[in-house]
């Protein structure tokens, strides 16, 4: 079997400790928090830290604390009649299991549940966490092999090599981001907080991305990422589309995003907000700004649905470094935005749920 | 002594394997850990095709904790699987042939101390220009990937012609010809390779091993370590799955042997995943192209098969696995003149050999998508047409095959029933559809790899005082319950409970040479030698017992744990106490019982592929949903009959047919073992594009459609209580029933596997822009075929000799003979 390098292993019980750790070891440490990302990976020795700075023992990494809109920056009311606005900030080390198995969550913001009950496999759900899944290493076809094979080709400039075998004339790296939660969370208008030593700031998750596939997370060395923050405004709401060859085990190849606050009712319902990203297309899940200007205003009819599908789309850059043929990815990336936009209108979209992802993707039935 | 009834015998029983498995407690060989053990790790290449120009291992002896290294001067004598493949050394001297060849190998104290010193030692290369597929391979003479085969790069041209097909061209009615491409594939057991060889204190080798093929391994390690057999154990752990995986001879099974041998210490090695990749001997990617005439009626008057076969870079079985590719056309249908024409061609890549149907799935998946085409074009439902041209049984076919029974018809009633195919076909709504399809697979191979007169099959059995049991047989359980099928034909004779039963199997010391767990082979021959050393035992007990309850032996009856009389139930005496009257009377109670296949009427060369004591078959209906804008493609449900002659153990018999259609399904709609090769300017890289469980797809359960199984029953006199193969056969209807089914949910036809949304997109746009509404090959390669042997049929005079075969001389024909 593949053995594990030799490391230094340290296991802080405060987040303080833990970032006094990673400020003293610099670039050569990495956190450990599920280790479903990071242990395979260094087995193939993708990854290979001199110290690992376990997560599992620091107090107060899973919880979960609801609030009444403790995003706490004073961002614009909810929508008109609205009941109370809610807020709720999740521990970076909760694990997706945990996640998935939260009703107050699922009804809050069900593209964050669909995205977590859609990743992986119960298993690595188990001990997969949500701030591992937001850092989760961008995956590429030439990358995630193991030592042996990558030395074959020469190895790639993402680790050990100097060229992008994805596009030879690339001057960066194109691996993929890979992570469910991140779309589901940036079309939720999260934010993150990131602790160092010196101290502690919050970002907008989108912030998180940088579009590169080596330095793909603006995220310092020595920073640890210690909450999601969410506000749960009234009157939104949010779908997760995800593509992958099976019901299980795959990461996305590409995936939708959407969340919309709708104003009226019935056939005078429009949109007065929407986020709508759209991710593994590229080294970070990708806002489709242009298409959630388009919808506000707008009632989610078929004829909005189409004309935001194809805009859409041309946010959608695949390059063939995932499953599928990267021509369909991108043919399929406009019926994807379809399936999500029509879920945000009402639709009931079990049957077409249940054919792309293997089940029905309802609260209760995964683990 | 009369049968009584069958109270173990087609009842649905627990395994006698079971609890072990469930329980975690089966010690597979990953599982052994001995006293000082060692570790090994294999140096492999990372070019596709390169000499071999010098190899300094001193940086990697020098590390602490490393205590061997080995290269291929350590191991030069050649071996192969098959006596005229022997082109495999256990560490390349040469030259490496793919990405993954292994050139050294480190064995230290610790794995991860192997791991690191792999990267200490230097290897220079000069590398050689890389063929990648078979195109290539035949337009590319020089250089050779071997120094032996047809010419060139060409490893194996067979061709045959039963009959006149152009005379059976011109009688028919319509003549379809069409190509197809069947990708290659891997087996995908989940345990990974494993082998722990040591020295006992007698100086013998014993090397455990996860092997399909005790025996065979045993005849490679005698050749290779230049020793004499009887100095060499080789015991089959159970397997964690083989699928034919395991079929080979092993490069690391050698040198954790000779490491052993050289330290005097055991030696262990599991592969990691992406090793078992390189292993591979999986699903050969095939080319080819189907001529069938064809009457009114649907019944076929002549058909034309000639395959391309993609065989990596060594022979392993493919000389076997080219004859296989047109051996099997005839057993299913009734065709009355054939030919046939095949083509292996060596490539840097695995090597690939048997998986599961081993060269039979790719032209039965041709044959299928097109009879589904003629039935369309001759406005009969395919389920009609089949029914119509089933061949029938104990027929000899124009190659020469001597059917058994045939259960197909019943198989096609049944599927067709139970799916509401009359209902159904050509009537679901757009995006949804069925089709239907057939096949045939061999209960064995009916003759062994190596030439010889001996039995297939050997058991012995040994009775205990205490009323126990030992059966000892070297077939290896691989996870398809042989064990079990073992034990139960023993305790259905002795009439005692299968529990009270101990099997020793797989083990070159204890059992007698069973061939291995390949070719559907074990049960049929395993349980027939089984039946016969069971019933030797039982005469023996009987005519100590007869006396004893003063009746005629005839009267006696083996049943419960009791032998007693039929008339008089009562008047008996327990198993225990016959066995002890016996031994008594006889003393030590040991028999045995072996098996040889019949003498096949195939008398040509190149016909020891295809014979087997009896056939299965297998029909399947299959339901797709497909998604017209995306071609998403689903697979909601399956029907499949099997004629299985008799369900030993039906729970075992439902568990082969159901991972069958799951192993099917994968092939049908995602696997795929291929390749990546880099832009040529700069690199001559040619690598195993997902070497992973994670990137190779490969169904999940959640994948897995509602499967509806039938077994069919009627016993075939040549199986054991009549039963027949059921480990591969009803894998190879599913693949064209998908394709079948997608061409009935939304017209277009898909000519290869895997069918993916891909493809099904790229037919549904040709068929909108108004052209063919097909995905597949357009053209099958010009090849220099060598004179086809003619061979005439029986109903054409013929005795099953060619007429224009030279007369070879005996030495030669003797190293010639292909079988499997």
């Amino acid at each position: 079997m593949m053995r594990l390098p030799l490391f230094r292993y340290e296991a802080p019980r405060t987040v303080a400790d833990a970032a006094r750790i990673l400020h003293a070891e610099g670039p050569s440490a990495m956190l450990l928090a599920g280790g479903t990302d990071l242990l395979p990976n260094m087995k193939r020795r993708q990854q290979t830290p001199a110290v690992v700075v376990g997560l599992r023992q620091v107090v107060g990494l899973r919880d979960m604390r609801w609030g009444d809109g403790a995003g706490g920056n004073g961002k614009k009311a909810p929508a008109r009649g609205a009941a109370a606005k809610s807020s709720v900030a999740l521990g970076a080390g909760i694990t997706l299991a945990h996640l998935v198995r939260d009703r107050r969550l699922a009804e809050a913001a069900p593209a964050l549940w669909q995205a977590a009950a859609q990743i992986a496999t119960p298993h690595l759900r188990a001990m997969g966490t949500l701030g591992g899944n937001l850092c989760l290493d961008t995956r590429c076809n030439y990358y995630d092999q193991n030592y042996e094979w990558r030395k074959a080709i020469d190895f790639c400039m993402k680790k050990d090599g100097k060229i992008c075998w994805v596009a030879t004339s690339s001057p960066k790296c194109l691996a993929v981001s890979s992570t469910d939660t991140a779309p589901a969370l940036m079309a939720l208008g999260a934010r993150v907080r990131l602790v160092s030593q010196d101290g502690t700031r919050e970002v907008a998750l989108t912030d998180l991305y940088r579009n590169d596939g080596i330095e793909y997370l603006t995220r310092h060395p020595d920073e640890i990422l210690t909450e999601v923050v969410l506000d749960l405004g009234s009157g939104w709401r949010s779908t997760y589309w995800k593509l992958r060859r099976r019901g299980a085990f795959d990461f996305p190849v590409l995936s939708v995003a959407a969340a919309a606050r709708f104003e009226g009712t019935g056939s005078k319902a429009r949109i007065a907000e929407a986020r709508v990203v759209i991710g593994s297309v590229a080294s970070r899940p990708m806002l489709a700004e242009e298409t959630a200007t388009f919808l506000v205003g707008r009632p989610l009819d078929d004829e909005t649905i189409a004309e935001a599908a194809t805009r859409a789309t041309s946010v959608s850059k695949p390059m063939d470094n995932t499953d599928f043929v990267l021509s369909w990815r991108k043919r399929v990336t406009r019926e994807f935005v379809t399936y999500a936009l029509r879920e945000l209108r009402g639709d009931d979209q079990t049957a077409l749920r249940r054919r792309f992802t293997g089940h029905n993707l309802a609260f209760g039935e995964v683990s | 002594m009369s049968q009584h009834e069958h109270r173990i015998i087609g009842t649905p029983r627990r395994r006698v394997d079971g609890r072990a498995k469930a329980l975690g407690q089966t010690r597979f060989a990953d599982d052994i850990v001995l006293p000082r053990m060692l570790h090994c790790k294999l140096l492999r290449s990372p070019h596709p095709h390169a000499r071999i120009v010098r190899i300094d291992a001193s940086r990697a002896l020098a590390r602490p904790g490393v205590h061997l290294v080995l290269t291929g001067r350590d191991l030069p004598i050649e071996y192969g699987i098959l006596p005229v493949s022997q082109d495999e050394q256990a560490l390349c001297l040469d030259k490496v042939r793919f990405v993954g060849d292994p050139v050294a190998a480190v064995i230290a104290r610790e794995e991860l101390i192997a791991f690191e010193a792999l990267d200490d030692i230097v290897v220079e290369y000069e590398p050689l220009a890389t063929i990648s597929d078979p195109d290539e391979g035949l337009r590319v003479a020089t250089p050779r990937i071997h120094e032996y085969g047809e010419e060139g790069n060409i490893h194996k041209r067979v061709a045959f012609a039963f009959g006149d097909t152009d005379a059976g061209f011109a009688e028919a009615d319509h003549v379809f010809e069409d190509t197809f491409f069947y990708q290659g594939n891997t087996h995908l057991a989940i345990e990974q390779h494993a082998s722990v060889a040591a020295v006992d204190p007698d100086g013998k080798l014993c090397i455990w091993s996860s092997t399909q093929t005790p025996h065979y391994l045993h005849r490679a390690l005698a050749k290779v370590l230049a020793m004499s057999p009887a100095h060499i154990r080789v015991i089959a752990t159970p397997n964690g799955g083989g699928f034919g995986g395991k079929s080979d001879p092993f490069n690391h099974e050698i040198v954790v042997s000779k490491a052993a041998i050289v330290l005097g210490r055991p030696v262990k090695i599991c592969l990691t995943r992406e090793e078992v990749f390189y292993c591979h001997r999986g699903r050969h990617p095939v080319l080819m192209r189907i001529k069938t005439g064809v009457k009114k009626d649907g019944s076929i008057t002549a058909m034309h098969l000639q395959t391309l076969i993609d065989g990596g870079a060594y022979g392993s079985y493919g000389v076997a696995s080219t004859f296989y590719t047109g051996a099997l056309q005839t057993v299913t249908y009734r065709v009355p003149r054939y030919r046939f024409e095949g083509c292996r061609v060596f490539t840097n890549k695995p090597p690939c050999g048997p998986k599961r149907g081993h060269g039979t799935p790719q032209p039965r998946f041709g044959q299928e998508i097109q009879l589904d085409k003629i039935a369309e074009k001759l406005a009969i439902d395919p389920a009609e047409l089949r029914l119509r041209i089933v061949e029938s049984p104990n027929a000899v076919t124009a190659n020469y095959m001597r059917l058994g029974t045939i259960g197909l018809a019943e198989c096609i009633r049944r599927v067709v029933e139970r799916s509401e195919w009359k209902t159904r076909y050509r009537r679901l709504p757009e995006g949804r559809g069925i089709g239907i399809a057939c096949s045939s697979y061999l209960s064995g191979a009916g003759l062994p790899i190596y030439w010889n007169a001996m039995p297939h099959s050997g058991v012995q059995l040994k009775l205990d005082r205490g009323g126990g049991v030992t059966v000892f047989c070297g077939a290896t359980e691989i996870g398809q319950g042989s064990d079990d099928v073992l034990v139960a034909c023993i305790a259905q004779i002795l009439g005692i409970d299968p529990f009270d039963v101990r099997a020793v199997t797989g083990d070159t010391d204890l059992t007698p040479v069973d061939l291995g767990s390949y070719s559907s082979r074990v049960t049929l021959m395993m349980g027939n030698a089984a039946i016969q050393a069971a019933e030797r035992a039982r005469e023996q007990l009987a005519a100590a017992v007869a006396p004893h309850l003063e009746i005629p032996p005839t009267r006696l009856v083996f049943a419960g744990g009791r032998v007693f009389d039929t008339e008089d139930p009562a008047a008996g005496i327990s198993f225990r106490e016959a066995v002890c009257l016996a031994e008594a009377r006889f003393g030590t109670i040991g028999t045995v019982g072996s098996y040889t296949p019949p003498a096949s009427p195939a008398r040509y060369k190149g016909g020891g592929v295809g014979p087997s004591p009896t056939y299965s078959y297998s029909a399947a209906v299959v339901e797709v949903e497909v998604d017209p804008t995306t071609g998403w493609l689903t697979v909601p449900r399956v029907w499949i009959a099997h004629d299985i002659g008799r369900a030993l153990n039906p729970t075992l018999v439902r568990g082969q047919v159901e991972g069958s259609v799951y192993m099917a399904l994968g092939e049908a709609l995602m696997e795929e073992q291929t390749f990546r090769r880099l832009p040529n300017k700069l690199s001559k890289a040619l690598v195993h594009k997902f070497p992973s469980m994670l990137e190779y797809k490969s169904p999940t359960t959640l994948d897995m459609p509602e499967v509806f199984t039938d077994l069919i029953e009627d016993p075939d006199p040549r199986g054991p209580f009549g039963a027949k193969e059921v480990g591969q056969g009803p894998l190879l209807p599913i693949m064209p029933a998908v394709a079948n089914a997608v061409y009935d949910a939304i017209g277009v036809r898909i000519d290869e596997v895997p069918i993916t949304p891909e493809k099904i997109v790229k037919a549904l746009d040709e068929k909108r822009a108004g052209r063919t509404p097909r995905y597949g090959p357009s053209a099958f390669p010009e090849i220099a075929w060598p004179e086809a042997l003619r061979v005439p049929p029986p109903w054409e005079g013929g005795d099953g000799h060619a007429v224009n075969d030279p007369p070879r001389p005996r030495s030669a024909k003797k190293s010639k003979v292909i079988h499997t």
